[in-house]
């Protein structure tokens, strides 16, 4: 028997953003990956692991993916992680393999030749060795090794060409002789251009004259290296494929029309196509719910279980489809170069509200959803205006804004009326919307001029080659998205929504036990349609009894001026959970027949009176109402999501703040005025 | 010949750079391979008129109009 010993390394993958270095990562570990954090930054960290054995030994290798970085003087939050992780002792990082884009070696090797100065175990891999090929450009790559002192492997991470020799190169890394700056420069200030670069990055007082000169005396010595090893066809000109594809995602007409259809899609997937798996997770819950509550003894555990977890859980899964979507369309979109033409030609529209042209896509899909739209915010790398999106992306109208609307404006216009050719309910619900894309662009421009920042705001950015889309780059894309917000996102939706279960079911107080023994003993006998009745008088007056019911009450003098009273107030603390839960929490508080049908209600409502025997929902009322879920959170799977991408409570809690006062604000004018 | 801004060529403008008027911006245009002395040419300018597109070493680099204007270029005809 052989006996096989098990070596592990730990490498990081680093290079400049379009280098392929993602499809590496992917290529290398597949879903062998997960998704941690760095200590107080809002990017993501990317570690993965593969296996392999040569010559009768085995190797893990534990692989760090590094944000993409241009140089080791950062200029953006993404490249100073890079750095900083890069240099950190406690990291242990083993060997250092930096991704290069082979058709374009002059740009690349400037990070090449700064961190072979670092003095760390280093190689070398030519990325996309195949397009370099195909565009005739010939690379000496033992002149190249020779000169730089490490190893240069070829790869095509695409079809995973060329790594057999990329793990011989990381088994055998070494540490260069070479040196590429210029040590006249620093004159005895630094020991080593180690010790340059941390107190650079650390306390950034270097002057750019000094970080200037670096580059191009490196640039200098990376023009001799290009002119010599390798042979490029001169090339003045765009490929003729990039080219043409411009001609129509730039041109003024033709551009907007395509963003316009792509935006259409993404929101037609979004709002319509998602409905139908969604509608498919919550009638598998229920029934696994119905199946639970009818086969294991009944009693709180099973109640909780039923109504509190596989609920929340079924709230959680809710979201998948939508999501899955969202970030097919992403995945897509930037794999193939788009989104950074979308950028191109929306940013003059984007930035006098501090906002980013990629925040298009997630401000469009937020008329479905906010929750996928904050995780879709990922993609802007300025972090100021990726804020600003997370920040005013739950004011946009959501879908689950919808319902509440319907109710609220038959109530408001019980009868189809016109306003001249237009319909008024329609009139309404759009004034809803545009109020709610206005509030948006609003808050969007106050907060770029509050909103204070170090990094500065850049668009000096690539625009990609158009290439083809690979499915796994997409596949482990949305597979990753979906596990992140179900491990992280999903276990703050489930504690909330056990807590507000509980807090709907349950009182202290003799008549709510009462009522508890009562219905257990009407539900146990034959039901006819009398006791149906009754069962469904005793759920109302249950809600009243518990704690839910006592909040309402306890608010009442709060949200008393904004004309709402204590039985709104429950439906508003149910409705935190989600805002469609406002109709059915109504439909149990007025023991509507039918809490799917908004009909039943409607008449309800109508019907209500308040003390004096006035009708109770007024035009202020429903006004008022309608103003208050335009703006208010009511949402704790967008404060979960928030919480996870911005990676702590801060900006929740200002969300919540500030949509509470405009919330509070708008609904108290709109019923002070209208009464 | 004269220098002039980068934000005042057109489209299928070719030119070299010379040099920078702000060095933070520099230094990022640096990184990114806009070195004095390299040839570019204007590829797209955005339909509102900023941001603008250069074909530079290699690659298609987009920057906004303000950013352009601090580089100095020389016009080639």
């Amino acid at each position: 028997m052989t006996n096989l010993k098990n070596n592990q390394l730990k490498i990081a993958l680093l290079g400049n953003p379009n280098s392929g270095k993602s499809s590496l990562f992917n290529s290398l570990t597949g879903l062998k990956q997960k998704t941690g954090n760095y200590a107080g930054v809002t990017v993501d960290r990317l570690e993965g692991e593969f296996s392999f054995s040569i010559n009768n030994e085995s190797h893990t290798i534990k692989v760090i993916d590094l944000p993409g970085a241009y140089s080791l003087f950062p200029k953006s939050s993404d490249e100073e992680i890079a750095c900083k992780t890069l240099l950190d002792q406690k990291e242990k990082i083993d060997v250092v393999v930096i991704v290069l884009d082979a058709t374009s070696l002059k740009r690349h090797l400037l990070l090449a030749t700064q961190i072979i100065d670092l003095k760390i175990k280093t190689v070398l891999a030519l990325n996309m060795i195949d397009e370099a090929n195909s565009q005739d450009i010939i690379i000496d790559i033992q002149g190249l090794q020779n000169t730089l002192g490490i190893d240069v492997v070829c790869l095509n991470s695409r079809k995973q060409e060329g790594f057999d020799n990329l793990k011989k190169a990381i088994l055998n890394a070494r540490i260069s002789s070479s040196i590429f700056y210029n040590i006249s420069n620093f004159n005895n200030n630094f020991i080593s251009y180690k010790e340059f670069i941390i107190s650079h990055i650390y306390s950034k007082k270097t002057e750019s004259d000094i970080e200037n000169s670096d580059k191009l005396y490196r640039f200098n010595i990376i023009n001799y290296l290009v002119a010599k090893f390798v042979k490029t066809p001169i090339q003045l000109s765009l490929k003729a494929i990039t080219s043409k594809i411009d001609a129509f995602t730039t041109h003024r007409v033709y551009g907007y029309l395509i963003l316009i259809f792509i935006l259409f899609l993404v929101f037609q997937f979004i709002f319509f196509i998602s409905e139908a798996p969604m509608n498919w997770i919550e009638s598998a819950f229920l029934g696994l719910g119905d199946f639970i509550s009818t086969q294991f003894p009944k009693g709180a555990l099973n109640d909780l279980v039923v109504h509190g977890i596989i609920a929340g859980i079924s709230g959680v899964v809710m979201f998948v489809p939508q999501i899955a979507f969202l970030f097919l369309f992403i995945g897509l979109l930037e794999d193939t170069g788009y989104m950074a033409r979308a950028s191109f030609i929306m940013d003059k529209v984007m930035r006098p509200f501090g906002l980013n042209g990629k925040s298009v896509i997630p401000l469009i899909s937020g008329t479905a959803c906010a929750v996928p739209s904050i995780l879709a915010t990922r993609s802007i790398s300025n972090v100021k205006e990726r804020l600003i999106t997370i920040f005013i992306l739950p004011l946009v109208s959501c879908s689950a804004r919808l319902p509440v609307y319907t109710l609220l404006i038959a109530v408001l216009y019980p009868k189809t009326s016109f306003l001249g050719f237009f319909n008024t309910q329609g009139l309404v619900l759009l004034f809803l919307y545009l109020l709610g894309f206005i509030a948006t662009l609003i808050s969007a421009f106050v907060l770029k001029q509050i909103m204070k920042t170090t990094e500065p705001s850049f668009f000096i950015m690539e625009l990609p080659v158009y290439r083809w889309p690979q499915s796994k780059n997409i596949g482990i894309l949305v597979y990753s998205k979906v596990i992140i917000f179900i491990k992280e996102a999903g276990k703050i939706i489930l504690a909330i929504s056990i807590i507000l279960w509980f807090l709907s079911t349950h009182g202290i107080n003799k008549e709510y036990q009462e009522l508890e023994i009562k219905e257990q003993s009407l539900s146990s006998n034959y039901q006819t349609e009398a006791i149906k009745k009754e069962i469904k008088q005793i759920k109302t007056q249950k809600l009243e009894q518990s704690f839910i019911g006592y909040l309402g009450h306890f608010i009442e003098p709060i949200i008393k001026p904004l004309g709402f009273d204590w039985k709104i107030g429950i439906s508003l603390i149910t409705s935190f959970a989600a805002r469609e839960v406002f109709v059915g929490t109504m439909a149990t508080i007025y023991q509507s027949e039918d809490s799917q049908n908004s009909e039943g209600i409607k008449q309800k409502l109508l019907n209500e009176k308040d003390e004096f025997g006035n009708q109770k929902y007024t035009p202020a009322v429903c006004w008022s109402l309608l103003l208050f879920y335009a703006f208010a959170m009511q949402c704790m799977s967008t404060m979960a999501v928030v919480k996870r991408e911005t990676k702590s409570w801060k900006l929740v809690f200002a969300q919540l703040l500030f949509m509470s006062v405009l919330a509070y604000v708008s609904a108290f004018g709109a019923y002070q005025i209208l009464s | 010949m004269k220098t002039q801004s980068l934000a005042k060529l057109k489209k299928g403008q070719k030119a070299v750079i010379k040099s920078f008027t702000n060095k933070t911006l520099s230094s990022k245009l640096i990184e990114m391979g806009c070195l004095p002395g390299e040839t570019f040419v204007i590829t797209k300018i955005a339909p509102l008129g900023s941001p603008i597109a250069i074909f530079i070493a290699g690659y298609e680099l987009s920057l906004r109009k303000d950013e352009a204007d601090s580089v100095l270029v020389e016009l080639i005809l």
